[in-house]
Order: C-alpha cells, then structure tokens, then sequence
C-alpha cells in the first residue's frame, strides 16, 4: 500500500510572534516544527503500514531548505521517503501550494493520502481539500478514526455535536483531526536510519511548473496582532459589598449579564 | 544554536526527548516528590523510546554507544524539574549497568544489561556504607568464598534506586586484608535470602526517587554473579566515575539554566516599589551573574565531555566540570530563590525544589574535595 502524506513546517506552538518593520511576520530565529495535525497524519500513515504488515509512505512538503528538518523528523518517526520541493523565493497561497502538491502527487503512486486538517499557521484549512479536487478524489476532513479495508476506507470525522462514519473509495484524501492517535517520538535508531533515507529535492521545473501557474490568487494585505491582555482588576470591601459592585460592573461597564 | 560538539542527529534527538520530558514527567513532577518516587513504569517507557540504550550497543538492545546521546538525554531529563526522576532513571542506565556492560560476562550481559536497556529491570549500584563514603576502601561489607558462592555480610547506605532494584551491583571485600586491591563487585538479585532493605532514607531533595540503607546476612550469591575478576572492583568503580560526574555536571548545568528562566519569569512579573524587580538593576546584574556562571560551567563541562568521547584522558577535566557545574548549582539555585523572595521559601513555588535538589550535587558521585584531591593529584606527582 502506497501511503502519501503532506506536511507543512510551521512556527512552534510557544513562538512569539511579532511584525517586522513592514508589517509582515518576523521569521528570523523562530523555531520551527512540523505542523502537530500533520504530525497525526504521519504517525496514522505509519500505523496504517504496520497494520497492513506492507506499505510505503512518502512525506511530502512545499517549502524551503529549512523544511527538511520536518520531512527528516518525520522519516525518523519511520516514513520510507521524503519529497521536498522548494519553489524558491515566491509568494504562495493555499492555490499555489496545493497545485504543486497535486502535480507532483500525479506523477506518483498512491492508494491513499494523508495529511493534518489545517495548519497551525495560517489555519485556512484548505490545501489538502484542494489538492483532492485536482487529483478528483473524495476527501474527508477532521477523522478521528480510520479503517482501510478492500479498497476502501471507513473513517469516523467530528460533526457539529458528534460524529460520523463514512466510507470512501480508495484513493482518497483525509485529514486529520486531534484525537486520531499520539504520535511517537522519534527514537535514536529512528533518527540514525533516517539519516540514509532518500530525500528528493525538486524546484519547481523539476515538478514541470512554472511560476506563473501557481501565482497566488489570494493577497495578504495586512497583519496585526490582538491586543494585549488588560490587566485584571481588583474589587476590593467587605465580600457583600464588593459583590454588589462587580454586578454593577458586569452590568453596566462589561455589558455581559 | 546547536553547540558544536553536538550533531544534527542530537539536536533531533534532544527534541525527541524533550517532548517527552514535556508531556509524560513534568506534569506528574509534584505527584511523585509528593509519593517519594515516580512509578516503575517510567524505566519501561524510556526503554521502550530507546533512551536508556543511547550509551549501549545494538547487540544489547541499545542504539550505539554514543554518549553525545546519553549526554542529551541527561540534559532533558534535568528540565522536568525533578532531580529525583534524572537521578532513578540514571542509577540504573548510567551508574550499575556500565560495570555490567563493560566489565561483566556475557551471562551477566543477557540477564541483567538487555532488560535494563529494555527498562524491565533496575538497577543499583551499592558502594557506601554508613563508615565508608569518600574512602571507598575502606568498605567492610565481606564476601567469603563458599564454593559455587560468595557469603556477603555488611551494609549499604545511600544507595539510590536501593529500595525497588531488582539487582545491585555490590562493592565487597574479597580480600579484607588488601585494602582496595581487596574489592570485588557482585550483582545482587532482590529476593536473595540474607538481602534486604532496611529502609528508605528521607531526604532533603532528589524526593522523586527512592534512596535505600541495604542489608547483607549470610547472603548467598553465585560466582556466576562476580563481575569481571575478583579483587579488581576498585579499578572498575574508579573507570566509570568519569561519566556518572559527567552526568552529574551536565545536570546541574541544565538544572542551573531552569533556576534562571525561573528567576527571569518571576522577576519580570513581581512588582515593587512601582516597577518590576526586572528592572531594577541590583537584579539584573544578579541575573546577569547567574548567566554567566552558567555559561562558564556549560564550556567546561562541554569541553571535559569532548575529551571523554574521543577517549583522552578526561579525568582532571570531568572532575573541574564536576566541581565547578554543582557549586555553581548551589549559587544559582540560591540566587534564584533570594530573586522570589518569601515566595522562593514557599513549597508551591518550583524554585525551592531546584534548590534543595541541587545540594547533593557537591556530594554525590565523589565530594567536591574528593574532586580537588583528583585534581590535584595530577599536578604534583
């Protein structure tokens, strides 16, 4: 079974974000980690191989140098091979990426794809969505769960207030939701075999794009940051008293009650 | 930025380690000192993530012998913020199973080194008795030889891991008379009749692991036990100290390096007099020291463990290591404290814990004078 699973490089979950002086998000010397849905999606990949008992998956990411990092975490997590394709110094979109994804994807094998349900990032939940429509295949988001049998797939996603089971002919793109399964950690034998793993590196011609076919569509005009945390406040006086007037404030000032 | 004696394969490693130490130990850092040690089952889950055979070969179920690994691990481990987990954890794999490794049979390998690799087993390593501490040689614990067996009388004070190992490895007198060219080493299994624990010793810090005083009676323990050659235990203790005050040194430092981010966090959240400490300059100098300090110990113990991993003599270096890394310990932890003030004296505030953990640092594992006395031993012939 031929297992696919696109992953993204992000900031890690504690980075402090700030703008540099053009408004735009400072990058220099942030850390830098795998995307925790896409890492879901990894460690599903790898269950799935195991329990199949056969398999190959394949790590895929859009991004630059850096993002080997990523890619090679996730061949040390236990992935066969990692396909990095760098498209160089270019503005990307959600459209841009995932029609990279789904032409290098299109000259591969793949019974089934895998990948997190949305960045922690930009959390716009849409390439995996878009690189299944190119590729015409059925896409399930947010899984929880996911069973591959004769050539289909029975997976259980969240819905507003529950769940549901569905079923899908394979191949097909899901993604993954938190609580599908704890990822492993990489161990040190893991980390020293994935050190001999292939890793391809593509530029964009290499997947026979050119950069006008993946000019984004959508422009980022602005970032800002939310406002930081009013400090707290302190009512003090006898407990009765007090009370009266933190509903006074609630009324009249928070507007909440 | 990575330090250059480490690979990109330890910076990945360390991540590894990192999380774990983030997800599965520092939440259950308070529960654990509170019980008096953390559960058997954090040996199996560390073996079962390979990080108690990062020091141990393939054949044993390790993954090389790299101590750049071990040496990561240990620096993790610090961060839970529980000497006490670092300290059960490393007796096991990096103070009794090394004596077994490097010295043991082959039999003794399989039966005690695979399933502490694999975390099934504990270890100990039982040295001091209640009259013998820095003079090893002088221990009084005996064992005579009855045939297939060893007869051990005596007793073992201080031992961590001591109450719950399921084997010590044991310094006795083989040869009495013999001074330390008398000393052998035995691997003790729990529930041999004549071995017992006499009790579990409170302590001041290291609260999350067990600390035991053992008892020998007439305890039969087969030749096939002896590790390596009779009479040379003094040798094999002396050969493995080096990395158990790596260890020790590389924990303080990352101990230390904790004290201070704490320090930092509090002195810019504690307001006085109008502002916070962090902007007073009496505490930014204090924090500035600290830093320091830290960074001194880190480059020496950095440059006494890249003497030991490409086998030089890195005695004089990993004593300097020890000695300055665990003093520096002291004071940063103190300073740390001082900086939270009445709070830095209260149980619900970490700092305290780092403080009371890191006073053993200048004992264990050979006093700060034992250091000296290696130190300077090398110098005037």
């Amino acid at each position: 079974m031929k297992i696919l699973v696109c992953l993204k490089q992000t900031f890690d979950t504690e980075a402090k974000i700030v703008l540099d002086e053009n408004g735009k998000i400072e990058r220099q010397g942030v850390s830098l980690i795998m995307n925790p849905y896409d890492e879901f999606a990894v460690e599903e990949a790898l269950r799935l191989k195991e329990n199949q008992g056969e398999g190959e998956v394949t790590v895929i990411s859009v991004g630059g140098q850096q993002t080997q990092d990523a890619l090679r975490q996730a061949l040390a997590m236990g992935a066969d091979k990692a396909v990095l394709v760098d498209p160089g110094d270019v503005e990307l979109d959600e459209y841009s990426t995932a029609t990279i994804l789904a032409k290098v994807i299109s000259g591969m094998e793949y019974d089934i794809i895998l990948g997190g349900f949305r960045a922690i990032d930009d959390g716009s939940a849409q390439v995996a969505g878009r690189v299944a429509e190119i590729l015409n295949i059925p896409v399930v988001n947010m899984i929880t769960k996911l069973e591959v049998a004769d050539g289909k797939a029975v997976a259980t996603r969240e819905i507003e207030g529950g769940s549901e089971v569905v079923e899908v002919p394979l191949p097909a793109v899901l993604t993954a939701q938190k609580g599908l399964n704890e990822p492993r950690y990489p161990s040190m034998k893991g980390i020293m075999k994935a050190k001999k793993k292939p890793m391809q590196k593509m530029t964009l011609a290499d997947v026979g794009l050119e950069e006008g076919q993946i000019a984004p569509k959508v422009k980022a005009i602005s970032f800002s940051l939310p406002e930081p945390r009013k400090a707290g406040k302190i009512i003090p006086g006898e407990p009765a008293e007090a009370a009266r007037e933190l509903a006074r404030l609630l009324r009249e000032e928070a507007k909440v009650v | 930025m990575a330090h250059w004696l480490f690979q990109e394969e330890h910076e990945m490693l360390r991540k590894s380690v990192r999380s774990w130490v983030e997800k599965e130990i520092k939440p259950y850092v308070e529960q654990w000192e509170e019980q008096g040690e953390f559960p058997r089952q954090l040996f199996k889950r560390a073996g079962e993530l390979g990080f108690l055979g990062l020091t141990y070969p393939e054949e044993y179920g390790g993954s090389g012998e790299d101590y750049l690994a071990g040496a990561v691990f240990f620096e993790e481990l610090a961060r839970c913020g529980s000497a006490g987990v670092a300290a059960g954890l490393g007796a096991s794999m990096a103070i009794a199973a090394p004596q077994i490794y490097k010295f043991g049979s082959e039999e003794l390998k399989q039966r005690f080194l695979v399933p502490t690799i694999t975390g099934e087993k504990i270890g100990a390593l039982g040295i001091t008795e209640p009259n013998a501490g820095s003079d090893v040689a002088s221990i009084a614990t005996t064992a005579r030889d009855d045939g297939d067996c060893y007869v051990v009388n005596g007793s073992k004070m201080f031992i961590t891991n001591g109450v719950r190992a399921d084997y010590v490895v044991t310094a006795v007198k083989t040869d009495p008379a013999a001074g330390h060219k008398g000393i052998s080493l035995l691997v003790i299994e729990k529930g041999t009749p004549g071995f017992g624990v006499a009790k579990k010793l409170e302590k001041l810090g290291w609260n999350a692991s067990d600390t035991g005083e053992l008892y020998f009676e007439d305890c039969r323990v087969p030749k096939a036990n002896l590790v390596g050659q009779e009479n040379a235990g003094f040798y094999y203790i002396m050969k493995n100290f080096a990395w158990e005050r790596l260890v020790m040194a590389l924990q303080a430092v990352a101990a230390s390096q904790l004290a201070l981010e704490e320090a930092i966090k509090y002195a810019q959240q504690r307001v006085q007099f109008g502002k916070p400490l962090s902007k007073f300059q009496v505490t930014r100098h204090k924090l500035a020291d600290m830093a320091s300090l830290i960074e001194t110990a880190r480059s020496l113990t950095y440059y006494a463990l890249s003497l030991f991993v490409a086998g030089e003599d890195a005695d004089t270096a990993v004593a300097m290591a020890k000695i300055y890394a665990c003093e520096t310990a002291n004071k940063v932890t103190d300073e740390a404290v001082q900086i939270h003030g009445g709070y830095g004296y209260m149980m619900e505030y970490p700092v305290q814990r780092y403080w009371r953990d890191a006073r053993i640092g200048t004992i264990g594992g050979g006093t700060t004078e034992i250091m000296k006395e290696i130190i300077v031993k090398k110098m005037i012939k």
